[in-house]
C-alpha cells in the first residue's frame, strides 16, 4: 500500500509519464514499423532487367518476369527451343531480332502472346536500372567478379 | 462488498491503460500508404510513370493458391507442377519434348558438409538435357570439377539456383545426405519408388 501511494494514481510524476509513453507508444510503434519495414514491396525474385540498349535509345529498360513465364512455360521452351543463354543481357537481343521472330518474338507475335507493339509492357523499368538478375544470391551476397555488361 | 482489493483494481486500471495506449501507439503505423500494397510501386525496378504500369500483372495475385515456399518467389514450383496447379507448355518447336529421367545422383567430396543428392527427375520436368549436358556438366560422373565457390559465382548449379531456382542460401536442400549414415556408392543411385 505504501508503494501504491508513492506511485500515485492521480498524478504520475514526469518520469513515469515519459516511461509510459516509451513503453506504450514508442515501442509498439517501432515494432510495427519493423514488421512493416521488413516486408516492403520488393521486386520479384529472378526478374531480369535488360538494359543493353534501352537507356541509349531513350526507352525504359526491359523487365522480364521469370515468375510470369514459368507459370506458362517450362524452362526448356526458352532456354533450349529458343536458345536463350542463362546470362542476363548475354543474348544480344535487339528489337530487330524480336520483330523477326527470334527470342521474345517467337511468342510475342500477336498469336501466342501479345505482339511487340505493346512496347511499355516490357520496357517498364526505371530509367538507368542496370542489367541484372534481380534478387539473385550473387547480387545479395557477393560482389560480382565481373561488372555487368 | 470488497470482492476486489485495491491492489487488484490498481493493476486492472494499469493494464487497461497499457492496452489502450499500446493500441493507440500501434494504430498510426498500420494506416497503409496509398500504394503500400502494390508490390511494383516501390520495388526499385518498375517505373510507376510507365504507361502500362497499372496493366502489368502482379505476382502476388498470380501466386494465389500455389504451394508456399519460404525463399525465392515463395512458390514451390516443382510441387506446383506435380500437383497440376500449373501446366506450363513443354515446347514451342514442334518436335522437341520433355524427357523425364528418374535418376538420382549422390555427390561426395563436399568437405565438412553433407553429401549432395541431385534428382534428375525434378530437373528434367522443367529442363532439356542439353541445358546442362555437356556444358556445364559432363555426362561422366565426377568429371565436371564442380566447386561450391564456382556455384556461388553463378557457375554450374548456380546458373539457375540463386538466379531463378531456389537460392543458394538453402544449403540443406542439396546437401541432404548425412555422411555418417550413407552406406551406398557415390554417383547413380538405385531408383526409388516415388
Amino acid at each position: 500500500m505504501k508503494r501504491n501511494k508513492k506511485m500515485g494514481l492521480a498524478r504520475p510524476g514526469m518520469k513515469t509519464v515519459v516511461f509510459r509513453l516509451i513503453v506504450c507508444v514508442a515501442i509498439p510503434a517501432l515494432v510495427a514499423l519493423a514488421i512493416m519495414g521488413s516486408s516492403p514491396a520488393r521486386a520479384e525474385y529472378a526478374d531480369i532487367v535488360i538494359n543493353n540498349y534501352s537507356d541509349g535509345a531513350g526507352m525504359r529498360p526491359a523487365i522480364f518476369p521469370h515468375w510470369f513465364h514459368r507459370i506458362r512455360f517450362r524452362c526448356k521452351v526458352c532456354h533450349a527451343d529458343l536458345g536463350f543463354k542463362f546470362q542476363a543481357g548475354g543474348n544480344e537481343i535487339n528489337m530487330l531480332k524480336i520483330i523477326n521472330g527470334e527470342f521474345c518474338g517467337a511468342c510475342h507475335n500477336g498469336e501466342i502472346a501479345w505482339s511487340v507493339d505493346n512496347c511499355d509492357f516490357c520496357h517498364s523499368g526505371k530509367p538507368g536500372t542496370p542489367t541484372q538478375v534481380h534478387g539473385s544470391t550473387v547480387q545479395k551476397l557477393l560482389k560480382p567478379s565481373q561488372p555487368a555488361k | 462488498m470488497a470482492t476486489r482489493s485495491k491492489k487488484t483494481q490498481w493493476v486492472e486500471k494499469k493494464l487497461l491503460l497499457f492496452v489502450l495506449l499500446w493500441m493507440a501507439g500501434s494504430a498510426g503505423c498500420f494506416v497503409p500508404a496509398a500504394n503500400a500494397k502494390d508490390v511494383f510501386a516501390n520495388d526499385g525496378l518498375h517505373d510507376p510513370q510507365g504507361p502500362s504500369f497499372n496493366e502489368l500483372q502482379r505476382p502476388d495475385a498470380a501466386f494465389a493458391g500455389f504451394p508456399v515456399d519460404t525463399v525465392g518467389n515463395k512458390v514451390r514450383w516443382v510441387q506446383a507442377l506435380r500437383d497440376g496447379m500449373i501446366t506450363p507448355r513443354t515446347n514451342i518447336v514442334p518436335d522437341t519434348k520433355i524427357k523425364i529421367l528418374d535418376m538420382d545422383l549422390i555427390l561426395g567430396n563436399t568437405g565438412d558438409n553433407a553429401y549432395v543428392r541431385f534428382p534428375h527427375r525434378a530437373h528434367t520436368e522443367w529442363l532439356d538435357c542439353a541445358n546442362c549436358h555437356p556444358d556445364p556438366f559432363k555426362e561422366k560422373f565426377g568429371t565436371s570439377g564442380i566447386k561450391m565457390g564456382a556455384i556461388l559465382e553463378g557457375k554450374f548449379c548456380g546458373k539457375c539456383h540463386g538466379a531463378v531456382a531456389f537460392p543458394l542460401t538453402e544449403c540443406a536442400r542439396c546437401h541432404s545426405v548425412k555422411p555418417d549414415t550413407f552406406r551406398g556408392k557415390f554417383g547413380v543411385q538405385p531408383v526409388e519408388k516415388h
